[in-house]
């Protein structure tokens, strides 16, 4: 392990230095052949943080438009994201919060799918089933008992056909984990042994609050007392977080307990495009972890290594674009679907007294036709 | 795999009647799975779920841990699962820490995801007061739930209605909350186990309880036996009360409520629960945007006093009981 004095060690010490495949300047540690890195798998993860990034500041930029009504920027949490979504398979299920746009691209969610929450033209956005990732959670921490659960009936279901072997993965952040549903959550997947991976993105902040003012115990810390196997890894790094979510969704596939992963990263954009980061947090901290840009790190080494050529970079440059030039305009085709589906939607089936109100709803908006 | 024939025919517990539901609806169907607080072994605190652990295993009869929030929380993944999970809540006043998973997440989700997402949850409530309880253990919350889209609530009154409502709640498409009031809980009835006849009312239909021409009374839940009772009694003094028990409390069949009221024209709504901002708020409300040329009085409401739940030796005094029904039924000649 590389020297990790420079890590935080918020919120107090934590006792394990993260783990690390990638150093800062792009070389790659002890350990990382044990890990499999190679050249593809490097390259592939790249692409998708390059493609993240490129997302999401269009995305603030169209709320700087106007044309969203808010925005939760993933900047700088690529890596922890991308890292561990990349170690699942497209059967597991993904329980996100609400900053997980780069794991959620990976899922194959379209732009359009992304916005619709913050155009304000839907609650959800996507079909859950479609891509195995479920819809964002905005009450804190209430995705942590719904994944629980899911993995239970994915447990249940496992002991009536051998063959079921998904697992479940959970977002939440630091703060989230304060949340009396995200205690519940931990003691109960571990007690009942629940297919399970909890990834905590420790982004340092919960709006202006420091994770040392949530948590007196690292993270990890906690959730090896509930008795989660838990690992600290170091967030900015794709690889190690790969690696490290890889091991932990084997052991959960083959029997094993829950996991619990803390991966140490940083929100670099402010919390939503309403927060003034700089009433809180220095100038001084934000430049020292743009040093430790998670997408820096891993071009150094493609640089070094020859991994990738420049034909890899241009290509990857034009898709890109493309991706942006569609984001923009499947933002802007974004329309309200009328309110009467809503009226439809709210049960299974439509009952009498919604039927009555959404006619007299209806009869209101058409008498100004 | 069912049992039924294991309970004879005749008189059941309204409890036991609910036992019976329960063993139907699991038998029928193999994605139904029973979740709660000391549920398995111990059958529950009101034995509700007596022996189902022992008929279908701890696989689909779960011991929850002490955790509200984390047993609806968990129950809308497994719904999300395919499960049919039904959730045992130990007393009313216990259900707040899951306030948000139920209001905010297991209501919503439906409407949230475009119809996609279909989370058949039922969470069981045992309701009420009159058992001489402790604080917490008798509360009516109904109204908290009936505010919020997306949730459907019902009370069951008795025996051979609590058999079926259980089953039919179960096999719902959306979520549930589901009363059961426990002071009637040993109220006897003749029951007939076994699936829910055709011509079982629909689980969003209110039933007529005793028809009757000069006086409708409203009730649901443990009020529904003392609304029987003040009829019998109003019977006596020369007045036919027609009794409806209104079963769904979200959405209400104002269908049958109209048409008594038209019919009588003098209505009384009774329940346990406060009357201030609750069901029997609405229900006047409505009968009387709908009824109000055909009314001879004011809607009138009988409920629990707006104070908290009282101590156990003075809930006789809160709780309505036949003669403030009666009081209520002599308001409505007064016009
Ligand atoms: C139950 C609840 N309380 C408060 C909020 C308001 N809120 C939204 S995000 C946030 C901070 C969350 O911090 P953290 O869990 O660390 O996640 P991050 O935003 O850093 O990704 C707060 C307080 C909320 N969404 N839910």
């Amino acid at each position: 392990m590389t020297d990790l004095t420079d890590v935080p060690t918020t919120p107090a010490d934590l006792g394990v230095a993260p783990m690390r495949l990638l150093g800062e300047d792009g070389e790659l540690l002890t350990g990382a052949a044990d890990a499999a890195v190679t050249a593809e798998l490097t390259r592939g993860l790249y692409r998708d943080m390059v493609l993240a990034r490129q997302f999401d500041q269009d995305a603030f930029n169209l709320q700087r438009q106007g044309e969203l009504g808010l925005w939760l920027s993933c900047r700088g949490q690529e890596a922890a994201q991308v890292g561990s979504i990349r170690a699942l398979r497209a059967s597991d299920h993904v329980f996100p919060s609400y900053r997980e746009h780069a794991a959620a691209l990976c899922r194959g969610l379209r732009p359009a799918e992304l916005l619709t929450q913050w155009r304000g033209t839907a609650h959800g956005g996507w079909d859950p089933g479609d891509y195995r990732f479920h819809l964002y959670s905005l009450v804190l921490s209430t995705q942590l008992l719904h994944a629980t659960g899911y993995a239970l009936g994915v447990a249940a279901d496992r002991r009536r056909e051998p063959g079921v072997d998904e697992i479940v993965l959970c977002y939440f952040g630091d703060g989230a984990a304060s949340q009396g549903d995200a205690n519940e959550a931990l003691n109960w997947a571990a007690v009942t042994g629940a297919p399970l991976v909890f990834f905590c993105q420790n982004n340092q902040w919960a709006i202006s609050t420091p994770s040392a003012a949530q948590s007196r115990t690292p993270l990890h810390v906690r959730a090896a007392g509930f008795g989660l196997t838990a690992t600290v890894v170091d967030g900015n790094d794709v690889l190690a977080v790969h690696a490290a979510t890889a091991a932990a969704a084997a052991r959960v596939r083959a029997g094993g307990p829950p996991e619990f992963i803390e991966a140490i990263t940083y929100r670099m954009a402010g919390h939503s495009t309403s927060d003034d980061p700089t009433r809180y947090r220095d100038a001084e901290e934000v430049e020292r972890w743009e040093r430790r840009d998670p997408l820096a790190r891993v071009r150094l080494l493609l640089d070094a290594r020859g991994w990738a050529g420049e034909e890899f970079h241009t290509a990857l440059k034009e898709e890109a674009t493309a991706l942006s030039e569609a984001t923009r305009a499947a933002c802007r085709a974004l329309t309200p679907p009328p309110l009467e589906d809503t009226f439809r939607h709210t049960l299974a089936e439509e009952t009498a007294a919604l039927r009555a109100e959404r006619e007299r709803y209806t009869e209101w908006r058409e008498s100004f036709a | 795999m069912s049992t039924t024939s294991e309970v004879s025919a005749g008189e059941l517990t309204l409890g036991a009647a609910l036992n019976a539901g329960l063993r139907q609806a699991m038998a029928d169907d193999e994605s139904v799975i029973l979740v709660g607080e000391d549920i398995g072994a111990l059958g529950g605190v009101f034995r509700v779920t007596d022996g189902l652990r022992a008929e279908f295993g701890d696989d689909r009869v779960i011991d929850s841990l002490l955790a509200e929030s984390g047993i609806v929380g968990t129950a809308i993944g497994l719904a999300l699962r395919g499960y049919r999970p039904v959730c045992e809540i130990q007393f009313d006043g216990f259900v707040y820490p899951a306030f948000d998973q139920i209001v905010s997440q297991l209501a919503k989700l439906r409407a949230r995801s475009g119809g996609r997402l279909r989370i058949p949850v039922t969470i069981r409530i045992p309701c009420g007061g009159g058992i001489g309880a402790v604080e917490h253990h008798s509360e009516s919350n109904e109204a908290y739930f009936c505010h919020t889209a997306g949730l459907r609530v019902v009370a069951c009154a008795g025996p051979a209605d609590a058999h079926w409502m259980i089953q039919q709640a179960i096999a719902c498409d959306d979520p549930v909350i589901f009363y059961e009031p426990k002071r009637r809980y040993w109220d006897k009835a003749p029951v007939e186990p076994g699936p829910v006849p055709p011509d079982a009312p629909a689980l969003d239909q209110a039933r007529i309880a005793r028809p009757g021409t000069d006086v409708t009374v409203i009730a649901y839940g443990p009020t529904v036996r003392v609304a029987l009772d003040a009829a019998t009694v109003a019977e006596s003094e020369g007045r036919s009360l027609e009794v409806i028990d209104l079963r769904s409390l979200s959405p209400v069949d104002f269908g049958t409520l109209t048409a008594s009221a038209r019919k009588t024209g003098r209505v009384v709504v009774v329940h346990e629960a406060p009357t201030f901002c609750g069901l029997g708020a609405e229900i006047a409300a409505e009968i009387t945007e709908r009824c109000f040329p055909l009314l001879e009085a004011p809607v009138q409401r009988v409920g629990g006093w707006n104070v908290p739940y009282p101590p156990a030796r003075t809930e006789e005094h809160y709780l309505p009981d036949l003669d403030r029904v009666l009081d209520a039924v002599d308001v409505t000649y007064q016009y």
